[in-house]
């Protein structure tokens, strides 16, 4: 079992993670429900079940296609490549996961940054890449997600972030530790200059990353049934030794606890990001010439 | 096996207890032993010296977790004069894995927070094993805000496993609770000064940890997540402890290479535990300098300063 499926279950890996050898069929199976959906439907619906509403995860470009008008989109610090400080190596060498995470992704680390406008209000967005390493955060995600805030610091703009992890990169330890300071330092001097910041949980937003930037947003907004805390289900299960809540940890359970603002259907997130920032930014469109 | 030694301090404990024999064989008896004794003193003096600069990070992260090791408390009662322990998050509850409250160093007034263990069976349950709950970060945080608002220095030390794994630590958001705080110490107008005392475990030890200066005992350990955690994770393990330890390269002296720390206190032969007397006169001298130097910079250049040193954390490289 890998660490990943220890901290969510193995439904999370259920797309990219080994893209060569998911067949493109034509036929999908909602893991929700169990339906068997069409595949051009599903596009459609953004990867979301038209049958029970089940989000099915899907890659960090695929969500900056759905979010960002197609013109002038800008990607940011996209050359960023990890590192190998600590030589880790577990059962595997890091470089070696790093390698193949890469092959799987098309990605060089879990983090894709994007100035560009959603339905033309101007903003910087950046999205976590399950696909690569659980989406977890060490060096490159840091320093990617500052880029991002320090473009919208330069250029005035909002800044959003789609968070999908397991937490920190354990094999740069703590150098990923220390990035849950580095972001959260980012996110205060934006705040101090008055600009907004949204966040958006999605499925799973777990340990490190919910520790820092994922919990620091202006507005925080779910997808619904998103898993999202610090510690695991599984260890907080073998620390306290009794089963846990149903619903334990999923978006409406934080909803219900006052941990976020509010639970958005992914077919309308668009137009609700693009509306609360226009309040927030007091953003009107341009007349038409 | 002597409890009082961890298992790689054996030898030693051998040598000692035939030197309290010799001891006690000489107490009223004719035979003078005096030379013996010191011969053996000296050995065992030499054998730990050995050991100990030899030591592996498992053998590390076993001092760090030593039952006898000074706790926050123990700082904060032999250092500091005058504390004033100020309790709770003003919302939900005290935690007790946390304490924290105003002190003089030296005379001057400062606010001090650490994570404290317990001693015995009962005070360990008492403060969580160190563990913090959600409002013991609240109650950090609402310390720190204090201290800025009265111009006190803020001192904090690290010892804890990591933030509590509960129902309830969850149901009171402590993912937000830790973000806050790093948040909020980022622009803290006052100076920060941190010391991991024992061991920093990940986000509960880093929500005290946001600092204008990072110190760490000798042997110390700080790291994303434990040992045990990461080898039961990557290692299929956690019986692999020890070469997670190794893997990660929490030691002081690795961390120090990396800059991600900024001094080392150096430790008495055989860990802090074995001489509180000279650890506590280490500890007091490196913290009364540092804070010092820290606040006879001008607030500008303190917050830039530790707004670059936050920045400059990470290993990444450049690929077209």
């Amino acid at each position: 079992m890998s660490w990943l499926d220890k901290i969510a279950g193995s439904q999370l890996l259920t797309y990219g993670v080994r893209k060569h050898n998911v067949p493109e069929g034509l036929w999908v199976k909602c893991d929700g429900c169990g339906s068997v959906l069409y595949r051009a439907e599903l596009e459609r619906t953004l990867e979301v079940c038209p049958k029970c509403s089940a989000h099915r995860p899907i890659p960090a470009r695929a969500r900056l296609n759905q979010l960002l008008d197609a013109e002038g989109r800008e990607e940011i610090a996209k050359h960023l490549a990890p590192a190998d400080p600590l030589k880790f190596k577990d059962s595997r060498k890091y470089t070696d996961r790093i390698k193949e995470a890469q092959a799987d992704t098309d990605e060089k680390d879990a983090l894709v940054v994007m100035r560009g406008r959603i339905m033309e209000l101007p903003v910087v967005v950046s999205v976590f890449e399950f696909g690569f390493m659980g989406g977890s955060m060490g060096s490159v995600v840091g320093e990617k997600f500052v880029h991002g805030a320090n473009a919208a610091f330069e250029a005035g703009l909002p800044y959003v972030c789609f968070s999908a992890s397991g937490g920190a990169r354990m094999q740069e330890s703590l150098f990923s530790l220390m990035q849950m300071a580095k972001t959260s330092a980012a996110l205060a001097r934006l705040s101090d200059r008055g600009l907004p910041f949204i966040s958006v949980l999605t499925h799973p937003t777990m340990g490190g990353v919910s520790a820092s930037l994922a919990m620091l947003g202006d507005v925080i907004i779910a997808e619904p049934r998103a898993l999202i805390g610090f510690a695991g289900p599984r260890v907080i299960e073998q620390t306290v030794r009794q089963k846990l809540p149903e619903g334990f940890q999923r978006a409406e359970f934080l909803l219900e606890h006052g941990a976020i603002d509010m639970i958005v259907d992914r077919r309308e997130l668009r137009e609700k990001i693009h509306r609360l920032l226009a309040m927030m930014t007091h953003w009107a469109p341009s007349p038409k010439a | 096996m002597n409890l009082n030694y961890l298992d790689f301090e054996q030898p030693i404990a051998d040598l000692q207890q035939k030197i309290e024999e010799l001891r006690f064989a000489t107490a009223g008896s004719e035979v003078n032993l005096t030379e013996e004794i010191s011969r053996l003193q000296s050995k065992s003096e030499e054998l730990t010296r050995r050991i100990f600069s030899q030591l592996n990070p498992w053998q590390v992260a076993q001092l760090a977790r030593h039952p006898q090791r000074p706790y926050a408390l123990d700082y904060i009662k032999t250092l500091f004069t005058e504390f004033e322990e100020l309790h709770g998050d003003r919302h939900y509850m005290d935690d007790p894995a946390i304490v924290g409250g105003m002190a003089r160093l030296d005379g001057r007034a400062v606010m001090v927070i650490g994570q404290q263990k317990g001693r015995d069976a009962k005070e360990r349950v008492y403060r969580n094993f160190g563990m913090p709950m959600p409002e013991g970060y609240r109650k950090a945080l609402r310390l720190m805000q204090m201290a800025e608002r009265f111009n006190l220095p803020v001192i904090t030390f690290i010892d804890t496993p990591g933030a509590f794994p509960g129902i309830s630590a969850e149901e009171r958001n402590q993912s937000e609770a830790i973000a806050r705080n790093l948040f909020e110490l980022s622009k803290l107008r006052t100076p920060v000064l941190a010391t991991v005392t024992g061991e920093g475990g990940s986000g509960g030890a880093l929500a005290i940890g946001v600092a204008d200066h990072v110190m760490m005992l000798q042997h110390s350990i700080y790291s994303v997540i434990s040992p045990e955690g990461c080898a039961s994770i990557l290692f299929k393990s956690a019986s692999r402890a020890s070469e997670a330890a190794e893997a990660m390269r929490m030691t002081a002296k690795d961390l120090y290479e990396f800059k991600l720390i900024d001094e080392i206190i150096p430790e008495p032969l055989g860990g802090a535990h074995r001489d509180y007397t000279t650890t506590m006169a280490s500890v007091k001298n490196r913290l009364v300098a540092n804070l010092e130097r820290l606040r006879a910079q001008p607030m500008t250049k303190l917050l830039a300063d530790r707004y670059q040193r936050l920045m400059s954390y990470g290993a990444y490289e450049t690929k077209h």
